[in-house]
């Protein structure tokens, strides 16, 4: 602004009015975007809309048997990735000064991030459903969320154990305890709540995911909860991709809609908080 | 003890390496489940712009166009936006507004993209019929959706390239006389300008990636548009659609049509996380005074993990 056709005290104003209003917007989309799958969706989340296995490909009754596959799939995925995350968070933390391992592990990590979740689908599906000949199951696409919540895993649990003071390893060390059993009784422990965070994270990201599943878990459609690892199942969020494409029925769409919405945002409102929480307990 | 100490430590190296290990594991499978095709039809066929899988036509220009487009339009959207929300949470906003305000963007973060696509499908697709004409299923409306996407994205890596700029160069602004937006404008931000380049970048390797809510309202024709209003097909679309009943030198044509996504992911995040590592020894210095200002979780890379 070398040309003063503002004053700055103008442009003061002019920017705050422009940029609060284009904050107004953002959270105006989101908020009816939230309002209206809840308004349309929440009447026809009833009790037997849970309980009941679906009808037709669903254009009656329920979800139950989806909810119990989604449950499985992505506990299976986050309690694979919960030791591998962990154990790369200890090693970068505890074991490692910066160097290029290090660095090749940072990188490594944060690609993965970025990996679009179809490119993991078709991975899981070459290396999972074909080569290792798991098919269509709970098994390939718990695998699949693992790897691709790893990341998510590997960062929070890193933050967590940064977390803990330097003075809990010299004092368990100084006691005369090994590395391992300072990291082990003293560390690991203290640092629990943030890594617990985590794995809710990672777990909110897992229910929300629909296209690493597809051709991992496959998208028929359960007609009791899966009770084998092999068992393919569809998940909530496969299933509402599924109503809402092939228009099969717009409540129950709605419905399917709302209960993923309100899980992920109270998983993830939860982890926040809980992590607020841990952060401000050693700052 | 030693011992078993030697034992845990090279385990947990054993661990460290699952994220790298997975990365190339991935790129080596959709290698080899692409590659033949490259071998077999040609560089000059995969990159014309006729997709005909059924008679031997392996073009993708069409759906590289369309990806370019509507990650094109969703910046457009996005971008603005998403600074603009970085600069009310991180510079303007009193701490009241910003506690409520960060939750909500937290919620924006993590609705799953099928229901951003539901939301194209219900209410999109019918407007833009009405009002603008044309099918309604088009890159405008992946754009728009997209650009809603890449929000938590752009605002949660800005907001952290605003954080660490220290302190004392807002105040020494002010401290000159000057109004809030000219220290906005011609002291934090071209501070943080390096972390924003990372955040549009990053952004970019969201609306690239991005699959079920594109294919949910851009129509997934294979052509070229003439119009915003023309469907049109991204290559993450091209996967997921085709995939499922794809045989033979088809399916090898997808997973080379992978192997260009996956190449244009690690590059983007290449790019990001250089110019990120760049910015962060730059401002090195003053490391202490940042780590008095900004708690533990709010580092870069955490912001970028949790935002998709």
């Amino acid at each position: 602004m070398s040309t003063r056709l503002l004053s700055p005290v103008r442009a003061q104003l002019l920017a705050s009015v422009v940029l609060w209003s284009l904050m107004g917007l953002a959270v105006a989309i989101l908020v009816s975007i939230l309002i209206f799958v809840l308004a349309r969706g929440l009447p026809h989340v009833t009790w037997g809309f849970l309980s009941q296995a679906p009808i037709e490909s669903g254009r009656h009754g329920g979800v139950f048997p989806i909810i119990a596959g989604t449950l499985q799939v992505t506990l299976l995925g986050v309690a694979t990735a919960m030791p591998l995350g962990i154990g790369t968070a200890i090693y970068l933390v505890e074991y490692t000064r910066e160097g290029r391992l290090t660095r090749a592990i940072r990188f490594g990590s944060e690609c993965l991030a970025g990996v679009p979740s179809i490119i993991f689908g078709l991975f899981g599906f070459v290396l999972f459903v074909l080569t290792l000949g798991f098919g269509w199951s709970i098994l390939s696409g718990g695998l699949t969320l693992a790897l691709m919540t790893l990341p998510i895993v590997i960062r929070t649990s890193e933050e967590a154990l940064k977390a803990v003071p330097a003075a809990y390893r010299e004092v368990a060390l100084s006691l005369g305890a090994s590395k391992w059993q300072a990291i082990a009784r003293v560390v690991l422990p203290a640092a629990l709540p943030g890594i617990l965070t985590g794995m809710i994270l990672a777990l909110g990201r897992a229910v929300g995911e629909t296209a690493a599943l597809i051709f991992t878990a496959g998208s028929s459609l359960p007609h009791r909860a899966p009770d084998s690892l092999l068992d393919g199942t569809r998940t909530v969020s496969v299933h509402f991709y599924q109503l809402a494409r092939e228009g099969i029925s717009a409540d129950n769409a709605y419905a399917s809609a709302a209960v993923l919405v309100l899980a992920i945002s109270l998983i993830n409102l939860g982890s926040s908080f809980a992590m607020g929480r841990f952060m401000r307990r050693y700052s | 003890m030693r011992v078993a100490d030697k034992l845990v430590e090279h385990g947990l190296r054993l661990l460290a390496l699952s994220s790298v290990a997975t990365l190339l594991s991935i790129t080596f499978f959709i290698v080899r489940e692409g590659a033949p095709l490259l071998y077999d039809a040609g560089l000059a066929n995969f990159l014309s712009a006729d997709w005909r899988p059924l008679t031997g036509h392996y073009g993708i220009s069409a759906m590289i166009v369309g990806s370019a487009l509507v990650t094109g339009g969703a910046l457009f959207i996005g971008v603005p936006l998403g600074i603009a929300c970085a600069l009310v949470l991180g510079e303007m906003a009193p701490q009241r507004a910003r506690l409520l305000l960060k939750p909500t963007i937290e919620i924006l973060a993590g609705i799953p993209s099928v229901v951003y696509g539901f939301m194209g499908i219900a209410v999109l697709l019918p407007w833009i019929r009405q009002n603008l004409g044309g099918p309604g299923a088009s890159g405008l409306a992946g754009a728009v959706i997209l650009g809603v996407m890449i929000l938590p994205t752009i605002i949660a890596i800005s907001l952290d390239a605003l954080r660490a700029v220290p302190a004392s160069y807002r105040e020494a602004s002010l401290a000159m006389g000057a109004t809030q937006w000219q220290t906005i404008w011609r002291v934090v931000l071209p501070a943080a300008r390096s972390g924003i380049v990372a955040a549009v970048i990053l952004g970019v390797g969201r609306a690239v990636g991005e699959t079920m809510a594109v294919v949910m309202v851009t129509g997934n024709a294979v052509q070229i548009p003439k119009t915003p209003l023309d469907p049109l097909r991204t290559l993450t679309a091209n996967l997921a659609l085709e995939m499922a009943y794809a045989a033979g030198d088809h399916r090898s044509a997808l997973f080379a049509t992978a192997l260009v996504l996956l190449l244009a992911i690690v590059i983007l995040n290449t790019i990001a996380g250089f110019i990120q590592g760049r910015y962060h020894r730059s401002h090195k210095p003053h490391s202490r005074s940042r780590a008095a200002l900004v708690p533990a979780s709010t580092n870069v890379e955490n912001a970028e993990v949790v935002s998709r």
